[in-house]
């Protein structure tokens, strides 16, 4: 069961962000970048994290991709022309990309550790918004804070960034 | 039967190098932005995997890594902010966004 789940929701991911990057239309690319983040955040349910599953939706399918949209809006992108494919990228981008996914492959298979079944948690009823707010709030509170400041300065900066003149 | 460690990590770097194969790719500047969230996300779900997996000697996930998780969103959210913004004086200036028509500094 948990494993029909778990390939169900990965096997989404991975065809929406194949989607996401193949799409002509910056549109529909960002609209499959959205349903990439909502199975991202189901494959994250199957991995008990429903505190990160919760802000995967919020942040990511929410406030970046309603930004993401807006942008391509004001920009008023259209549907990308087709140029003359370059070969060389094709083949220096392919030849990266595959040898990047058969060396992952390959060290993921050798390595036996990896390959157990998930560990039941003890106690099935504790909250994990709660245990990660302890240690954010305990074990993290200094980076907290200036997770913070930089949310202000990356505020602040695209404030000056798009004014209309830039001085 | 349970999906494993390794099932979490191929699918991870699935996603990872389909984002990487998006930023080496497409020429549409705003699209290998997303590339780059792509990969983002997939660090995310290996650190996400790796806590789960991890029980801690109480018997509960090992929740460092999903805070660290918790940051990296954070983060990623300010800098698809300044990045955008970014984007947004580029095409005001150059009136494109296809990176090869952004060759001033091409040597």
């Amino acid at each position: 069961m948990q494993l029909t789940l778990f390939w169900i929701f990965s096997a989404l991911m991975l065809l929406f962000a194949l989607g996401a990057v193949l799409l002509r239309n910056p549109v529909s690319c960002a609209m499959s970048l959205v349903m990439t983040f909502v199975a991202l955040a189901a494959v994250f349910v199957t991995l008990d994290a429903f505190f990160i599953a919760v802000v995967q939706v919020l942040v990511y399918a929410g406030a970046v991709m309603v930004l993401f949209l807006f942008i391509i809006m004001l920009l008023d992108l259209r549907e990308e022309k087709s140029r003359r494919v370059r070969l060389s990228a094709w083949v220096g981008g392919g030849l990266v990309v595959g040898g990047f996914v058969a060396a992952l492959s390959q060290v993921v298979s050798s390595l036996p550790a990896l390959n157990v079944p998930k560990p039941a948690i003890s106690d099935p009823a504790v909250s994990d918004v709660a245990a990660i707010g302890f240690a954010l709030f305990k074990n993290f509170n200094l980076p907290f804070q200036i997770v913070g400041i930089l949310l202000l300065v990356a505020t602040v900066g695209v404030v000056l960034l798009s004014r209309k003149e830039l001085k | 039967m349970a999906p494993t460690l390794a099932h979490y990590l191929i699918v991870s770097g699935l996603l990872f190098s389909i984002g990487l194969a998006g930023v080496l790719l497409r020429r549409n500047i705003l699209i290998i932005f997303m590339g780059l969230e792509l990969m983002l996300n997939a660090a995310n779900l290996s650190l996400v995997a790796f806590s789960r997996f991890n029980l801690l000697a109480d018997g509960l996930p090992n929740y460092n890594g999903q805070v660290f998780v918790f940051f990296i969103i954070t983060v990623a959210a300010a800098e698809v902010a300044v990045g955008l913004a970014i984007i947004v004086a580029l095409f005001r200036s150059k009136q494109t966004t296809h990176v090869e028509d952004l060759a001033t500094l091409k040597f």
